[in-house]
């Protein structure tokens, strides 16, 4: 589904090389976790494959499915069906929650061609997936994360991806600032979404994310590559003894 | 010497070319209006309160052109039952308005109040004279002196609905003085719309009387005219426990100068006076504002928001002056700037001047573009480039827009600037 072939990243600003070749294939319904320590460009990564600026592609490749990312506007990309919950969401002030998550569902929906959900679905639809993940009423009408906590600012991010059904969904960090209830609760909503047509990207520094949504590979990062791939032993590994016996391993 | 005399030959030329209306009550206010005039003379750049806003349009003697806009987007306020006014490149056009008669309230033209018993005398000509220091403002002096309509409205109850003055623009070379006054006796209530570019010049005094624990609402949208000007002044005073409310939408028009003066003059009452303006190119608003404590307790808060592009030009002046003994005064003042490239500025002059020691008074003024991280944030939900702007834009102007009570208004005002948005798409 997810398909990067050689990815190669320089800062846009700056001679910097961040990612020196990551090649990575994620298929429809299955779970990767990329883990690493700080500075290995996992979050570039995240940015990069949903376009966010700054960043220069200096070679190889990005697809979903047949489409090259690399090549398109974010709101394109996202169309296509990525999705990024940031590790830090954004907060937009003077912009209600529920216009943000209608325009956005419209907007893909306009997209591709499909016909815009009515207000009246929506807010059906939106009440319903707001409940699973114990968003209130008056979380949905406050402006987009303003005010949030740390959970409910990740609530959110899987609200939004509950509602857009992206088929391909990056967490870039999503267990950073939530308590063990509160990861919990959003590594639930995030199996919920766990289907056949579905892939995920799980970006995490530490192993105990992995045990509430069970990646089905590992790999670690390291600085601007993808060093070694395995099973879900790997991130047990990397929790017991840290980064550094496999990055000697790998040298 | 030279200065000083260019500065009477532009006033000398101007009164010239204009002929007070036939002797009236309002004669007395009308020369004195003439005197002040003559000892201020019309303003110059060099003068300190014009020096961001040239005022040379304003003063010279023919106004420019300015083509009148078909519009086609629904009449403003339309979905409001009220009692409307119409005045057709300052003429006044009874086939268009309504029946002036309202419970609670009296209703007449300037041009038609002939009654030497008339209540306007202490109004007209009487706020604006006294809103001429610590700043003179000239215009409104030429106003007072120059009026050839305008509506006198003396407020006793509470009327049904509100007033809604329209200003339609035809001739591409009107050049308008209107001058309106409002008296709230005590405890009295109202609100008055007003919409429309009104002329392809216009110079405009509304002086608002309101008596203790009276309450004034107004709105008010200067048209979507690109090529018009516009001089506006608003003089106010407040008795105790009395509320003023104002918020004036503009869109498009070479230039506008809205003035607002504000005195406080009794304890326990409340200001607010907020803009919200949208400008594309050739564009430049100036909104100058000046409210003066002198009573204890009260209120005032200044909003202003200003979305500039293509080199547009956004102009506040924007004064909280608090006199000794005015204590426990509450000021708040903030006006912003959003750019949307690189041409486009925004001027901003904030001043507090403050002899109490006992108050709160906040002002801020900011100047800034889109800001890139909540763009891709929406950008990255699918959210289109310039429908995310737009987004923004308009959550950037909402702090302004809420200052309007009425639910109803604030959302066709918030409509209307995403429709100016809209159309201006790439």
């Amino acid at each position: 589904m997810l398909s990067i072939k050689n990815l190669q990243v320089k800062l846009e600003d700056e001679d910097k090389q961040i990612l020196k070749g990551v090649d990575l294939e994620v298929e429809a319904g299955k779970v990767h976790a990329i883990m690493g320590p700080n500075g290995s460009g996992k979050s570039t990564l995240s940015y990069v494959l949903s376009g966010k600026g700054g960043y220069e592609v200096t070679g190889g490749s990005a697809t979903l499915g047949d489409i090259d990312l690399l090549d398109m506007e974010p709101e394109e990309r996202a169309a296509a069906g990525l999705f990024l919950a940031f590790q830090y969401p954004v907060e937009i002030p003077g912009v209600g929650n529920m216009t943000f998550l209608r325009t956005a569902v419209n907007a893909q929906r306009k997209a591709r061609g499909e016909e815009e959900m009515s207000a009246a679905e929506f807010l059906k639809v939106v009440r319903a997936k707001a409940k699973d993940l114990k968003i209130d009423a008056e979380m949905l009408k406050r402006p987009v994360n303003m005010g949030f906590s740390g959970g409910e600012k990740k609530r959110n991010e899987i609200l939004q991806m509950a509602m857009l059904e992206p088929k391909m969904c990056i967490l870039d960090e999503t267990d950073s600032g939530l308590d063990v209830d509160a990861m919990k609760l959003v590594a639930e909503g995030v199996n919920a979404l766990r289907t056949e047509g579905r892939g995920f990207l799980v970006i995490t520094h530490y192993q105990r994310l992995l045990d509430h949504i069970k990646p089905d590979v590992v790999h670690i990062m390291a600085n601007g590559r993808i060093v070694k791939t395995g099973g879900p032993e790997l991130a047990l590994e990397v929790e017991n003894n840290g980064y550094a016996d496999i990055l000697a391993e790998v040298a | 010497m030279a200065d000083a005399a260019l500065k009477t030959d532009t006033t000398e030329a101007m009164i010239a070319s204009l002929s007070m209306p036939t002797a009236t009550w309002a004669q007395p206010a009308r020369e004195d209006a003439l005197t002040r005039l003559r000892s201020m003379g019309l303003p110059e750049r060099r003068d300190e309160y014009w020096k961001f806003t040239r005022p040379d349009t304003l003063t010279q003697v023919a106004a420019p052109k300015a083509t009148a806009l078909a519009d086609d987007d629904a009449p403003m306020f339309d979905g409001v039952d009220r009692l409307r006014i119409v005045f057709v490149d300052g003429v006044f056009d009874a086939e268009a308005s309504d029946d002036l008669r309202l419970e609670g309230i009296t209703i007449e033209r300037l041009a038609a109040a002939d009654s030497d018993l008339h209540w306007a005398k202490g109004v007209y000509g009487v706020l604006e004279a006294n809103g001429q220091t610590p700043v003179a403002r000239p215009l409104a002096a030429l106003n007072t002196a120059f009026a050839t309509d305008g509506v006198l409205i003396h407020v006793t109850g509470k009327p049904s609905k509100p007033v809604n003055v329209i200003y339609i623009h035809k001739s591409d070379t009107s050049d308008v003085i209107l001058h309106s006054c409002i008296k709230m006796d005590a405890g009295a209530e109202m609100t008055l719309l007003e919409n429309g570019a009104a002329a392809a010049r216009f110079n405009h005094v509304l002086e608002v009387e309101i008596a203790d624990g009276a309450s004034f609402h107004h709105i008010r949208s200067q048209g979507r005219d690109h090529e018009r000007r516009a001089a506006t002044h608003i003089f106010t005073r407040l008795g105790a426990e009395s509320a003023f409310r104002s918020f004036t939408m503009t869109m498009n028009g070479q230039l506008t100068r809205n003035d607002c003066v504000i005195e406080l003059t009794g304890d326990d009452a409340i200001a607010h006076v907020a803009g919200a303006c949208v400008g594309d190119g050739d564009f430049h608003h100036d909104d100058t504002i000046f409210i003066t404590h002198d009573a204890v307790n009260c209120n005032s808060r200044q909003v202003f928001k200003k979305v500039l592009r293509n080199g547009a030009v956004g102009v506040f002046q924007g004064k909280i002056l608090v006199k000794a003994g005015a204590q426990k005064t509450d000021g708040y003042q903030i006006s912003q700037s959003l750019l949307l490239d690189g041409d486009s500025q925004f001027l901003a002059k904030p001043e507090l001047e403050i002899y109490a020691d006992d108050v709160a008074c906040s002002h801020g003024s900011t100047s800034g573009a889109i800001d890139e991280d909540a763009l891709f944030y929406l950008r990255s939900r699918g959210v289109s480039e310039v429908e995310a702007t737009n987004l923004l834009t308009l959550a950037f102007l909402a702090e302004a827009v809420d200052e309007i009570a009425h639910e109803d208004l604030r959302e066709d005002m918030t409509a209307r600037l995403g429709a100016w948005l809209t159309r201006r798409r790439g």
